[in-house]
């Protein structure tokens, strides 16, 4: 600890003064001298250097000034009559060159000497620069000073294109103000969420959203390889993925270091920042440090808010009567004109923590507070912002929050209503009649209690009768409130619609149903507007909701790995012990000398302990680790096989027996149809697995009875049989209808397939969704129109485009790598007690 | 602050959110590193309390982790299995600093009888 120390009199100038010499004209350094002067302004004989040639400025109002909406004069904190005033003699524009502490003195660069009783390192930080090829290139700006954005000003009015690096606080606020400014703007972000550090995915999904829609360009998951450059100037920007944005001007805002160089040089304590005491005193009595260049307590800030407190506890010690300064819980708001955005405190979860969820998409509106052990630990807000100071005080404080936890994220005035107002279906009874229940249906309470009255004892019935939440179901929690406060006890609350999940209230239908209304097209978005209770989601609802998009938007959805099952995303089958079985396909079940050969070869150099034949007269081969898939599929690949999708939700197999061409039994070629019909639905991606077989006769020797689709050959032509399955529960086909041709047959498998893939719920098989919808349903579906088979057959072959990809030759090629390859490996007891990096 | 040896174990951008990748250790278990879609990482041993399921493989949501072979929850931040299921994982203590990733040297390599909350 460094209490507070008294200079003797050896050390005081003749003017009765100690001199307190400050590294720094920004911020923290003039209200550091700002906090002493109001405590004691006649301690000190003051010198401030600043490396900027002008007087101290509020850093933090650049933004607003780059989009135009202040003036340089705006932000003047101090302007030159408050040096003077107060005998402070600036030195701007002779930056310090080092410390001298053996002499208490710091020696300017053009070898000005200025000692100092007490020193005041306010350095700031540095903005951090990405090393890659073309970074010093004329025209890469960095966002820091008045400097960097009179460069942005002077690109801006020659107009053209700019490239932002960093989509953090400071990249989005430089992207505004050159877009303000006319230019086209693209900001590149290397993590997959903007501003990740402050937002959850969910917000972020929305703040991207926004700012695509006024006319910028966001990619996430970008990262910079070079910056191009032409005749000497910057040119543009290409990626490690190979695409190149044009660009006048690059910013790079990817964020920033603590200044430590004069201190490091000094001999002070360092690590990422100047190391401080409470008291900002550092490892050196006679030197303090405030602001971004500091570490306390194991944290450096690059906010403004911190510095308030730290100068305080600064001036305190400075002027010996020592407060101690404990650390800052620090918010986030985007100065960017209409978009409201609110982040504080820690909204990363944690034992014990729980988030409270709230969404509206009609308002664009996404909260989540953070609620531990009573107490408010965090908040997100985005659309509505309102309520930010108020989670902000409460997080600060620390207060209890358990007796308005219900009502929190409704917000202070609801909250703190009290006692019964905080009770969600009290504050609903308050509502009067004429109170719009429904935004979308344009539903009053009163409409919607009077249709109650009149029978309506359920939240379906409610949507059947008066419309209320049969729209975007935003308002299912107030028409529910309205049942129970109407019914009384009469009011069992049970929903009759089974959910996706715990973290949503709709059912698969109107999941599904609404993508394709209101035009969704990515997961989170999916969660945002229909109100998602979680920020993303669990491992029932992500694969799910990823498949209805895929199968909603085929060529156009981007598949998300992450939420895909284990198999899936590793193409093979994982086992009990964690190695993984690979089975290739083998069409209709036919396999070729070449093909056996090329399986024997991989079970043989891969050491694979079993072979089995499968089910689905498929080959399956045990044991393979996951390291070593990519390898076996090379060998695979190599003799012409592909992925057998025997881990998917897909299409499996298609089964057959050898039909006309060699069995005396056999009415049509079942092997060949088999064959022909495999080649079409492979790849497809299903609601669960789909299996397909075809008999050559009644004998049934493919077990087509017993499958997903069934076709039982005839002499006169095709009998198609749907909805059937082994396993737990048997359950044997229905006979969908017969048909006289192969064509026919391949068509209506086509559509059903589609049929199925376009209305079952996610991990519903065949045979439970017929027993749910009723065959007649299906054939209704199929053949009411004489243009339905027509149509799902083609819809079907449109998305199959995009699907028979062997994914085993992409990772083969490289793709997703990862996957496959461990981080590292730790070898405690090699020489080299290091984990060795895999390239 | 923990005080021991930490291994660097590369950058944060060997994993990216939502995804696990694995450490194996000579003599000791094979480690899993997890990063969320919330930008934090946690490394726990690479096996379910239940029967020894690879969680890497698994699907990460919030700071869970959902068990690729029955689906258990296992919580990223304790090790311990959630809802009705009773378990838990060793953790490996875990920090981030300038871009790369630190693991307990200590912890990885055994020792692992108190296991400690990731960092």
């Amino acid at each position: 600890m460094n209490a507070p120390m008294t200079f003797g009199n050896d050390n005081v100038p003749s003017s009765g003064r100690e001199r307190l010499v400050v590294i720094g004209n920004g911020m923290a350094g003039c209200r550091a001298v700002e906090e002493i002067l109001a405590r004691d302004p006649n301690r000190y004989s003051i010198v401030i250097f600043g490396a900027e040639p002008r007087v101290n400025y509020n850093r933090i109002m650049l933004s607003p000034v780059l989009a135009g909406e202040k003036a340089f004069d705006d932000i003047v904190i101090n302007p030159t009559a408050w040096y003077e005033d107060n005998a402070i003699e600036l030195i701007s524009g002779d930056p310090v060159d080092h410390i001298d502490r053996a002499t208490q003195s710091v020696i300017a660069r053009s070898g000005r000497v200025e000692p100092y009783d007490r020193l005041l390192i306010a350095t700031g930080s540095d903005p951090f620069i990405i090393p890659v090829p073309g970074h010093k290139l004329p025209g890469v700006v960095t966002f820091r000073d008045l400097d960097d954005v009179d460069k942005m000003l002077a690109a801006a009015d020659r107009g053209g294109a700019a490239v932002v690096i960093g989509g953090g606080l400071l990249g989005l606020e430089a992207a505004h103000g050159l877009h303000l400014r006319g230019m086209d703007v693209t900001v590149i972000h290397l993590m997959p969420t903007l501003m990740e550090r402050q937002l959850d995915e969910a917000a972020g999904w929305l703040l991207k959203a926004e700012l695509e829609r006024r006319g910028q360009t966001i990619l996430t998951g970008a990262d910079t390889a070079e910056i191009i450059e032409k005749d000497g100037q910057v040119a543009g920007v290409r990626l490690k993925d190979g695409r190149e944005i044009a660009a006048d001007i690059v910013v790079m805002a990817v964020g920033i270091r603590p200044a430590t160089g004069l201190a490091k040089a000094a001999g002070l304590d360092v690590e990422r920042g100047i190391m401080v005491d409470d008291h900002m005193v550092t490892s050196d009595p006679a030197i303090m440090a405030v602001g971004e260049c500091v570490q306390h307590r194991g944290t450096c800030y690059g906010l403004v808010a911190p510095l308030w407190d730290m100068c305080r506890a600064l001036a305190d010690h400075a002027t010996d009567a020592p407060s101690g300064y404990l650390g800052s819980v620090t918010s986030t708001k985007l100065k960017v004109s209409g978009i409201d955005l609110f982040s504080a405190g820690d909204f990363s979860g944690g034992d014990g923590a729980e988030d409270i969820v709230m969404r509206d998409a009609a308002r664009g509106v996404y909260k989540r507070v953070i609620v531990k052990d009573d107490k408010l630990v965090g908040a997100v807000l985005y659309g509505d912002t309102a309520d930010g100071s108020w989670y902000f005080d409460l997080l600060k404080k620390g207060e209890d929050v358990s007796d308005i936890r219900d009502a929190l994220i409704f917000g202070q005035a609801f909250a703190s209503g009290g006692g019964a107002l905080a009770d969600p279906n009290a504050a609903v009874a308050a509502l009067s009649d004429d109170a719009e229940i429904c935004g979308c249906n344009g539903v009053s309470k009163k409409t919607v209690v009077d249709s109650i009255l009149a029978g309506s004892c359920s939240l379906d019935a409610v949507r059947s009768t008066c419309k209320a939440s049969a729209s975007c179901g935003s308002c299912t929690g107030l028409v529910e409130s309205l049942l129970s406060l109407t019914m009384g006890a009469d009011y069992g609350g049970a929903r009759t619609v089974k959910t996706v999940c715990k973290c949503t209230s709709f059912g698969h239908d109107d999941v599904r149903r609404l993508i394709l209304e209101k035009n969704l097209r990515a997961i989170p978005q999916v969660m945002q507007e229909l109100h998602w209770t979680t920020p993303d989601g669990c491992s029932s609802c992500r694969p799910a909701l990823n498949y209805y998009l895929l199968c909603a938007w085929p060529g156009e959805y981007e598949d998300d790995q992450k939420s895909r099952f284990v198999n899936e995303r590793m193409h093979a089958n994982i086992q009990k012990d964690g190695t993984y079985s690979v089975v290739p396909r083998m069409w209709g079940g036919l396999t070729s000398p070449r093909e056996l050969r090329a399986i024997a070869d991989v079970v043989e150099k891969f050491n694979a302990p079993m072979v089995k034949v499968t089910g689905g007269q498929r080959l399956d081969i045990f044991g393979i680790k996951k390291e070593d898939l990519p390898a076996v599929w090379a060998d695979l690949n190599a003799a012409g096989m592909v992925s057998g999708h025997a881990y998917g939700k897909s299409l499996r197999t298609v089964k057959t027996c050898v039909g006309s061409e060699w069995c005396r039994f056999g009415t049509q070629d079942s092997t060949g149809l088999g064959v022909k019909i495999e080649q079409m639905t492979w790849g497809s991606w299903m609601p669960h697995k789909f299996k397909i077989a075809v008999s050559g006769c009644p004998r049934n020797c493919a077990e087509a009875t017993i499958k997903d689709f069934g076709i039982v050959c005839v002499d006169s032509g095709y009998e198609l049989h749907i909805g059937g399955n082994g396993g737990i529960k048997v359950r044997a086909t229905d006979l969908l209808c017969k048909v006289a041709t192969e064509a026919e047959a391949m068509d209506v498998c086509a559509a059903f397939t589609q049929l199925y893939r376009e209305q079952a719920w996610y991990l519903e098989r065949t045979a439970p969704w017929i027993e749910r919808v009723g065959l007649d349903h299906v054939k209704a579906a199929l053949f009411d129109d004489p243009d339905s088979v027509r149509q799902l057959a083609a819809r079907f072959r449109f998305s199959q485009q995009f699907s028979q990809d062997d994914p085993w030759a992409k990772r083969v090629a490289g793709e997703d790598r990862e996957l496959h390859q461990h981080l590292a490996e730790v070898r405690p007891f090699a020489p080299a007690a290091h984990p060795k990096e895999f390239a | 602050m923990m005080i021991g040896d930490w291994l660097d174990i590369g950058p944060t951008t060997q994993i990216a959110p939502g995804n696990a990748r694995t450490l194996p250790v000579r003599g000791a278990e094979e480690i899993a590193v997890f990063h969320t879609m919330r930008g934090e990482f946690f490394a726990l041993v690479n096996a379910c309390p239940h029967k020894r399921g690879p969680l890497s493989q698994g699907i990460v949501h919030g700071d869970v982790v959902t068990c690729p072979l029955h689906n258990w929850n296992i919580s990223l931040r304790s090790g311990e299995a959630l809802g009705d299921d009773e378990g838990c994982v060793p953790t490996i203590p875990l920090k981030v600093d300038a871009g790369r990733l630190y693991l307990l040297r200590e912890a990885v390599v055994g020792r692992r009888e108190q296991p400690s909350k990731a960092a």
